[in-house]
């Protein structure tokens, strides 16, 4: 059970998610990183089989970087998320689609900060807030222990305190 | 990729364990290989060195486990020769994750923790994809109970003989508990000046953790 949320600020965006790596029912990992950093400016979170997230995230990351270094300039936050969905759509229907979801959060000097939720079935939608799974904390059976937070703005990414929340 | 019916069901038994403590990294597991109910060998080896300063836990199915090892020894070694340095045990990891990769989906079932000590560093592959840099892994149908002793003792000023007797305790409470597990308790032990392989320690320690029970006394 993984949880991701993206909340748009009107020069920020807010991004959390949980940090359990899970086989099964046991957690193998409690301070896993799901966020992907792409540049300076574009955060990347990816949930969804076990495998397939790294993978996929790591060659979207590198496709990024590369783009940068073969034009001098940094792909746009809309730009990759456009970019990462047509990977996912190229490869659903194939023999190796990947089962990701997806959260892409960057802010671009012109447009301001920027939200984009995608899903395994290549959607891409730009939103002020999204989540992918369940984050609740008293109603829910399973309780996430706790989550990484990050923020981006025009100075780029910053991480804030992990939330450790207890049923209360 | 068609894959062939298994001929009968196998089933993943056994216990392996790995954590980093100060005195670099210790690996365990039981030597019990099962195939359904039957004990197909009571004396078969799951931690196996893959050169003098990396050594891997296997789970899964023996014999797949025992030829991927056998061709990351080999790719590391080609890696070695044409680069001139090491890989590092994250390297190696990322390696096998990737040959793995193309087998998703199918039979193949490896589950490994590859323990080195270029800057002490336990890292866990699975051939689902999964690969997770850690300080603290157990796998297998045993891990479970291996866990419950391991989360409690195990931090990271521990002494090696220390180490040593919690590594053993764990795999031996999984055993007592999980049929697929049992037989002998091997230990490696991992260090920047390489792997050293300690004594085999069999299951009759039993009596040694009964007579603990009755008389309180901590067993070394």
């Amino acid at each position: 059970m993984e949880y991701l949320v993206g909340i748009q600020g009107p020069d920020f965006v807010l991004v959390a998610a949980d940090n359990v790596a899970a086989s099964s029912i046991i957690q193998m990992k409690h301070d896993y990183d799901k966020m992907f950093k792409l540049s300076e400016k574009i955060l990347l979170l990816c949930v969804g089989e076990a495998g397939d997230t790294v993978q996929f995230a790591e060659y979207i990351q590198k496709n990024v970087q590369l783009y940068k270094m073969r034009n001098g300039y940094e792909l746009s936050p809309a730009a990759a998320a456009n970019f990462t969905r047509k990977n996912l759509a190229d490869y659903l229907r194939s023999r190796t689609p990947y089962h990701v979801n997806l959260l892409l959060a960057g802010y671009d000097e012109t447009d301001g900060p920027g939200l984009y939720y995608m899903d395994y079935l290549s959607s891409l939608a730009k939103a002020p807030f999204a989540a992918h799974g369940y984050g609740l904390n008293k109603r829910f059976i399973l309780n996430l222990p706790s989550f990484t937070v990050r923020v981006i703005d025009k100075e780029g990414i910053h991480d804030l305190e992990n939330l450790t929340l207890g049923a209360k | 990729l068609k894959s062939v019916p298994p001929p009968f069901p196998m089933s993943h038994g056994t216990t392996t364990l790995a954590f980093i403590f100060q005195g670099g990294v210790l690996a365990a597991a039981d030597t019990r290989s099962s195939c359904s109910g039957l004990v197909a060998c009571p004396a078969s080896q799951k931690v196996l060195p893959i050169h003098s300063h990396l050594v891997g836990t296997t789970s899964g199915t023996s014999a797949d486990c025992a030829l991927w090892k056998r061709i990351l020894a080999r790719e590391l070694r080609l890696y070695q020769l044409r680069h001139g340095r090491r890989l590092s045990t994250g390297g190696a990891a990322k390696l096998l994750s990737h040959m793995l990769h193309p087998f998703k989906g199918t039979e193949l079932c490896v589950a490994a923790t590859l323990c080195g000590c270029s800057g002490p560093s336990l890292v866990y592959v699975c051939s689902d994809g999964t690969r997770l840099k850690g300080t603290l892994f157990s796998v297998g149908s045993g891990s479970p109970y291996a866990y419950s002793i391991l989360d409690q003792e195990v931090h990271w000023g521990l002494t090696v003989n220390k180490a040593v007797s919690v590594a053993r305790e764990a795999v031996y409470r999984a055993t007592h508990r999980d049929a697929y597990s049992g037989n002998c308790v091997d230990v490696f032990h991992v260090t920047s000046k390489g792997w050293t392989r300690l004594a085999s320690f069999t299951i009759l320690i039993h009596n040694s953790y009964l007579r603990k029970l009755i008389n309180g006394k901590s067993v070394e």
